[in-house]
């Protein structure tokens, strides 16, 4: 399609910008969020706080407030959600993936998952999860790394690394390269052989969901690339659902707030931490 | 002015060290060469030290099973500095092996493993802290050393601090990953004696943690002195060969 713009003075190159109102795109930012053609069954869209379509090889970024629920959806079953998360009020307290696998004895992600900071605290739980293929362990893809499968790396391109998208997302948040630990990643599953080789597992296919409670006020960064380790010959993306709502994070009585030991004393120090700072 | 006669008296809880039976083996440089530095790291201290490019650094198991936490930086670029993820994927497998070579954030070669005495080496288990300590066995264990307190210690002296820890090497200490996902901190493979060599593939910065860790068996709950010795390898080996 073709469309004829006729922009040689102010007013008619503002008349020009200005037809654009209304318009939408198969990727974008539904504002309000409860205006979202997406909205997640069961959530009143009043509630939601944000509501988006991430392109494939995009990006996007927010603070949410602690008790929000993020949920991510997996439309084609080609996303895959490279996921940071910082401490929004002291960022360098930020997802330690170590932790994440270690402290609940489970290498694999899924519902019931605390997403684990250095510090000891649960800064998300994963609450639902139709997908059962994530993963902990082998982070995002670099530039070099693009570069030397796809011969391109550019983050405006067809291949961009997931290391690049986040640099970017960081930045607009005052972060910088030292702010960038090993990331988890949603909708692509990777498991580890007994001999420790790396055996894809890839999608559940079209149509899943991951939905995370923020146990703190968190800076949350989402890059949606490639998984590094998918053997797919070309760059394998697909659009994500981004949609989140207030809610309230996991408190005592909660069955996940005893689910272990090990998650009750995790959801004990993020509720000291909370309520010192409240 | 005359030094305190030991034992000192002190009502600090500091951590254990290596029981007086232990069995030792300082050992020696798993590679030939010119000694640039050889130094002990004593029961549950950190350490750290630039090792120039191409020049190899061996970390004696010198008690056996004593996890030598390690993180390395490119020595110029301190934000550029060790990835698991990126290293392992790379190679294709979980574990660090003889001829794995540790990646950077950019995917570009830190050191390479150029002797290894251990199966295989852990890099998913990352280090213990006091406050994680908390989750794992309880606030009783909070005032206990742990090894990110030793990272934050000797970040510091190259000043670097929380932003710069991430996921780290457990050298000596063995993580398996069973089929259904468990996965955890199991009695180690290595022995009195047993070494990882490291070459480096760029003048980096390495910082260790002795990990005092005593409620796992990350260090055979007794923990011990670890031996870190740098040379410039000879190709002509016996000239210089590192004393025992």
């Amino acid at each position: 399609m073709t469309t004829l713009h006729v922009t040689d003075t102010v007013g008619s190159a503002r008349a020009d910008a200005r037809a654009q109102t209304g318009l939408t795109s198969d990727f974008m930012p539904y504002l309000p969020a409860s205006a979202s053609p997406y909205v997640p069954a069961g959530v009143d869209p009043a509630t939601l706080t944000w509501a988006e379509t991430v392109a494939p090889g995009g990006y996007t970024h927010r603070v949410i407030a602690r008790g929000t629920h993020l949920r991510l959806d997996d439309p084609t079953g080609d996303a895959n959600a490279h996921v940071l998360l910082f401490n929004a009020d002291e960022p360098w307290e930020r997802l330690n993936a170590a932790d994440t696998v270690k402290i609940p004895w489970q290498a694999y992600l899924g519902t019931g998952h605390p997403l684990l900071s250095g510090d000891g605290r649960a800064l998300a739980t994963i609450v639902a999860d139709t997908s059962g293929r994530h993963d902990a362990l082998f982070g995002t893809s670099t530039d070099a790394a693009n570069l030397a499968r796809f011969g391109e790396a550019r983050p405006e391109g067809p291949a961009p690394s997931g290391r690049a998208l986040f640099l970017k997302a960081a930045a607009k948040h005052g972060l910088a390269a030292r702010d960038l630990p090993p990331n988890i990643s949603f909708f692509q599953g990777v498991r580890v052989g007994p001999d420790g080789a790396i055996e894809w597992l890839g999608s559940a296919g079209p149509g899943t969901s991951v939905t995370l409670v923020a146990e703190l006020p968190l800076i949350v960064l989402i890059a949606n690339v490639m998984h590094p380790a998918d053997p797919a010959p070309g760059y394998r993306s697909g659009p994500l659902r981004v949609h989140a709502w207030r809610g309230s994070p996991t408190l005592p009585g909660s069955p996940r707030f005893d689910a272990s030991p090990e998650s009750r004393r995790a959801y004990l120090n993020t509720l000291d931490y909370a309520e010192a700072r409240a | 002015m005359t030094l305190v006669a030991t034992p000192l008296e002190s009502a600090v809880p500091v951590g254990a060290v290596a029981a007086p039976d232990s069995v030792l083996d300082w050992s020696s440089s798993a590679v030939p060469g010119r000694i640039v530095a050889d130094e002990r790291v004593a029961s549950n201290a950190s350490w750290s030290a630039v090792v120039a490019a191409g020049n190899v650094l061996t970390i004696v198991d010198v008690g056996g099973n004593q996890s030598a936490d390690f993180l390395v930086y490119d020595a110029h670029d301190t934000a550029h500095r060790y990835s698991a993820p990126d290293t392992l994927v790379a190679q294709g497998n979980a574990y660090l092996r003889e001829g794995s070579v540790l990646l950077s954030n950019e995917s570009l070669p830190l050191m390479a493993v150029v002797v290894n005495e251990i199966d295989r080496q852990d890099t998913i288990g990352g280090a213990c802290s006091k406050e994680s300590n908390t989750l794992r066995y309880g606030h009783h264990v909070a005032f206990q050393h742990a090894c990110r307190e030793n990272f934050l210690t000797e970040a510091a002296v190259h000043g670097l601090g929380a932003r710069d820890l991430v996921s780290n090497i457990n050298w000596f200490m063995n993580v398996p990953i069973e089929a259904d996902g468990s996965l955890g901190i199991v009695d180690g493979m290595s022995a009195p004696g047993k070494r990882v060599a490291l070459r480096a593939e760029r003048d980096v910065l390495v910082i260790v943690s002795n990990c005092p860790q005593m409620n796992n068996p990350c260090n055979d709950f007794n923990p011990t002195p670890l031996r870190v010795i740098t040379v410039e390898p000879r190709e002509a080996a016996g000239t210089e060969e590192a004393p025992r």
